[in-house]
């Protein structure tokens, strides 16, 4: 799971910032932004609508209920979490299903900076990762030597992922260059561990303005760009998915370097996560169905995935009582 | 993870709900009767499967359903618009009750995805009774006067059957016209269904005939001296022909026939949904849409993007079963339609264009053809100006707007048009500019009952479809 991260670390300093020199001033970011083909919003709603009337059935269902339960970020940002309900998550995360041991971890467990070390503690050596989120999650509004900080005190408790929050106010104001910079330096804050860049689709509204955010973070050398903190409604929509995935496609063919998509908030339902790999698949392609490059930010999914598993081996669905709650 | 890949499992649309008889008849008169002509037989195109028998109406078949619209135009014509409406609210409604059924059998007889005749055909089909059952008991509001031309003679094509059936039949009735149909040789089946629907929907006998056959049934039906008014959809060739026999006589005709429409692609187009547009517009329906934008003319500085993308998302498209819910591409309508493409295609290689079809497997029986493209096409060439009413798209550059819209206009059809900006005023410009009944702008083939449809030039005349399709079965 790490080489290929690994890889994709060196390239983006390499590659891409240099090749796609744009990010000299804002009039240059936003002249290399505003140049990126527009999205047409009734196109692009009927395309993501066309890709969820695909009929995922028997052995492709059941292949993508793994992968999906594999690309959860199974995910707990409260105020009233504890170091009890982290380590119960952790231990759902290991075992999703604790009667079948064929059933896949999740990809990782994310919490606030706070109790990362908890989570680190509690998932060992399982390869299940911590993700934590930084940068004043959920609004981004703070000074950013205290952004630095909070993502540093993540590292250091044991993150192996930082989710950040761009400043929403400063992309909206035309402040790209601001945006693509605090970016940067939370990257560089990051160290080994791997930085997505949370866009807030909600707050951002329309497609040309969820695209050109997902090219700042991508040329900013973000690893993966995430939909939203699960805080704002809407927040995962899959026609914001659809058009990430075109701007790591497109992203990948100019640059080499790949980045990762992350949908977070709002995806409840089984039937839900399978429309996104169908989109992932047709619209991205196969290379990112792995949870190396494609998560979903999500704490009720996981049990429906579930549930839909356990129909999909016995032919009865069991109900909720069936699967853990935490 | 193993990249073993996302193959999805087939995902058939059960053919129970189904019921096709060994053989059909014809349906004068509000019964299923004999035809006297020699029977044929109907297949489905993506297995070769003879499906059932069907009745051909020779001409005294075809008088016998002529006087019996006849006889049924009196009541029906005088019956109140209000109760007019009434027979097409319900007509309406059993269609989307029976929406599955049509739907299956629609694909099973055509070719087409089942995706597409369950999204797009049948809903169309459902609106387009319910529409025109609106304006029943309006028509003096219309423009158009009031009085019913009497018996309408409705020749139908084979690309959408059912649709084609409903754009004929909805706004006839709704007028107070009784019919005769003939649906295409090919594709029967739907059409004598809906011939069951309307007993169901206890229609007055005689207010729709169906009588299937081939062109000479078709001959006998337009040529029929009793019939009041003619409408055609299908090949200008034929076109052609009904508007010779008809010439001279106080017939109304309307044609609604070929296209070779252009998809205009400006270099400040949304890419992503263009290239959905281009792709909807060729390869929906494999191409079998007279409307289809068969010409994508792209603007120089963009094309090598445009084409990579296109090539792209083409190699996603899903060829094969028209049941497969997740099949994109379905089976071409015929053999003799199949042959057609392929020669076209071949005489595009041999004119010098680039053929690049889409990497897909094609099943071993039934009829199918790869989604192809064509570049390095001129408009001398014989696929820049033919219909080749296929899943077949010819690729040409421009490199200012006075050139696309020269180019798109520089041919003996002008059904639609498409244009893919994100310049508003451009849109406006070139809509006035394009000689085309319908312009599209970033989008395509979208179809509603209340819009009017219908071409300039070869593409024929008259428009189907909202307040101005009144005016073809009103005087």
């Amino acid at each position: 799971m790490l080489d290929g991260m690994v890889t994709t670390e060196s390239e983006v300093e390499t590659t891409s910032i240099r090749d796609l020199d744009v990010a000299g001033s804002d009039s240059s970011l936003r002249r290399f932004l505003h140049g990126l083909p527009g999205v047409d919003q009734v196109g692009a709603e009927q395309r993501a609508a066309a890709l969820g009337t695909r009929s995922i059935k028997t052995s492709a269902k059941a292949y993508a209920l793994d992968l999906a339960i594999s690309m959860v970020d199974l995910t707990t940002l409260e105020g009233q979490d504890t170091e009890g309900k982290v380590r119960s998550l952790a231990a759902k995360a290991m075992h999703p299903d604790p009667s079948d041991p064929t059933c896949p971890a999740t990809a990782a467990v994310c919490v606030y900076p706070d109790l990362v070390a908890t989570a680190k503690a509690a998932l060992g050596t399982s390869g299940v990762k911590v993700a934590a989120v930084a940068t004043a999650f959920p609004s981004g509004r703070a000074a950013m030597d205290i952004k630095l900080a909070d993502t540093r005190d993540a590292v250091e408790a044991g993150a192996d992922e930082i989710d950040m929050v761009i400043d929403r106010g400063a992309f909206l104001s035309g402040r790209y260059l601001e945006v693509y910079e605090e970016i940067a330096q939370i990257r560089e804050a990051c160290g080994s561990a791997h930085l997505k860049v949370i866009l807030e689709t909600g707050e951002l509204q329309t497609y040309d303005n969820v695209r050109r955010a997902s090219w700042l973070a991508m040329l900013a050398g973000g690893h993966f760009i995430k939909t939203s903190t699960g805080k704002i409604q809407p927040a995962a929509t899959l026609p914001v998915t659809l058009i990430m995935l075109e701007a790591v496609r497109d992203f990948r063919e100019s640059t080499g370097t790949m980045i990762g998509v992350k949908p977070a908030g709002g995806i409840r339902t089984a039937k839900d996560a399978i429309k996104f790999l169908v989109t992932v698949n047709e619209v991205a392609g196969p290379d990112w169905l792995d949870p190396d490059w494609f998560r979903f930010g999500a704490s009720t999914l996981l049990n429906d995935l579930l549930m839909q598993r356990i129909k999909l081996s016995t032919g009865r669905y069991s109900g909720p009582d069936y699967v853990t709650v935490d | 993870m193993a990249k073993a890949g996302f193959d999805y499992a087939p995902a058939p649309e059960s053919r129970s709900i189904v019921d096709i008889l060994p053989s059909y008849g014809l349906f004068v008169g509000g019964e299923f009767v004999d035809g006297h002509g020699k029977a044929f037989k109907t297949v489905n195109p993506a297995s070769e499967e003879v499906l059932a028998e069907i009745a051909e109406a020779d001409d005294h078949d075809v008088d016998l359903a002529v006087k019996a619209a006849r006889r049924a135009h009196r009541g029906w014509s005088r019956m109140p618009g209000s109760e007019r409406a009434k027979y097409l609210y319900r007509i309406a409604r059993i269609i989307a009750e029976r929406s599955r059924e049509l739907a299956v059998l629609e694909s099973i007889d055509n070719g087409k995805p089942i995706k597409e005749s369950r999204d797009v055909d049948v809903p169309i089909v459902s609106a387009h009774f319910f529409y025109y059952a609106g304006w029943a008991d309006k028509l003096r509001y219309a423009g158009f006067g009031e009085q019913s031309l009497g018996v309408a003679a409705q020749v139908i094509p084979w690309n959408f059957p059912l649709l084609m059936l409903a754009w004929k039949i909805a706004p006839a009735l709704a007028c107070g016209n009784t019919v005769v149909l003939k649906p295409a040789e090919t594709t029967p089946l739907t059409a004598l269904l809906f011939a069951e629907i309307c007993q169901q929907a206890d229609l007055p006998p005689g207010v729709v005939n169906i009588v299937t056959g081939a062109g000479s049934t078709g001959q006998a039906l337009v040529g029929h001296p009793d019939v009041d008014k003619v409408a055609f959809t299908g090949s200008t060739e034929v076109g052609k022909a009904i508007a010779r026999t008809v010439a001279g006589t106080d017939k109304r005709v309307t044609l609604e026939l070929g296209g070779k429409a252009a998809n205009i692609v400006f270099d400040d187009a949304p890419l992503d949904q263009a290239v959905e547009g281009i792709v909807n517009g060729i390869f929906f329906n494999q191409g079998h849409v007279c409307c289809a934008g068969s010409r994508m003319l792209v603007q120089e500085s963009v094309a090598e993007d445009v084409l990579h993308r296109l090539k792209r998302r083409m190699a996603t498209l899903r060829v094969g079963d028209p049941l497969d819910k997740n099949t994109d591409v379905g089976a071409i309508n015929s053999a003799e339609q199949l042959l057609r493409i392929r020669e076209l295609s071949d005489i595009g290689e041999a004119e010098g264009a680039q053929r690049w079809s889409a990497p897909c497997e094609l099943p071993s029986h039934g009829y199918w053809f790869p989604p192809t493209l064509f570049t390095d096409v001129t408009q001398a060439h014989r696929i820049a100006r033919e219909e080749i009413f296929g899943p077949v798209l010819s690729v040409l550059t421009f490199r200012t707007p006075a050139e696309a819209v020269a180019k798109a206009n520089n041919t003996p059809y002008g059904l639609s048009a498409g244009v893919w900006t994100e310049k508003g005023s451009r849109i406006l410009k070139l809509a006035n500019q394009l000689r085309a009944g319908v312009v599209w702008a970033n989008t395509f083939n979208k179809f509603d009952p209340a819009s009017p449809f219908g071409g300039y030039k070869e593409s024929g005349y008259g428009r189907e479809g909202g307040k101005h399709g009144l005016e073809a079965y009103l005087r």
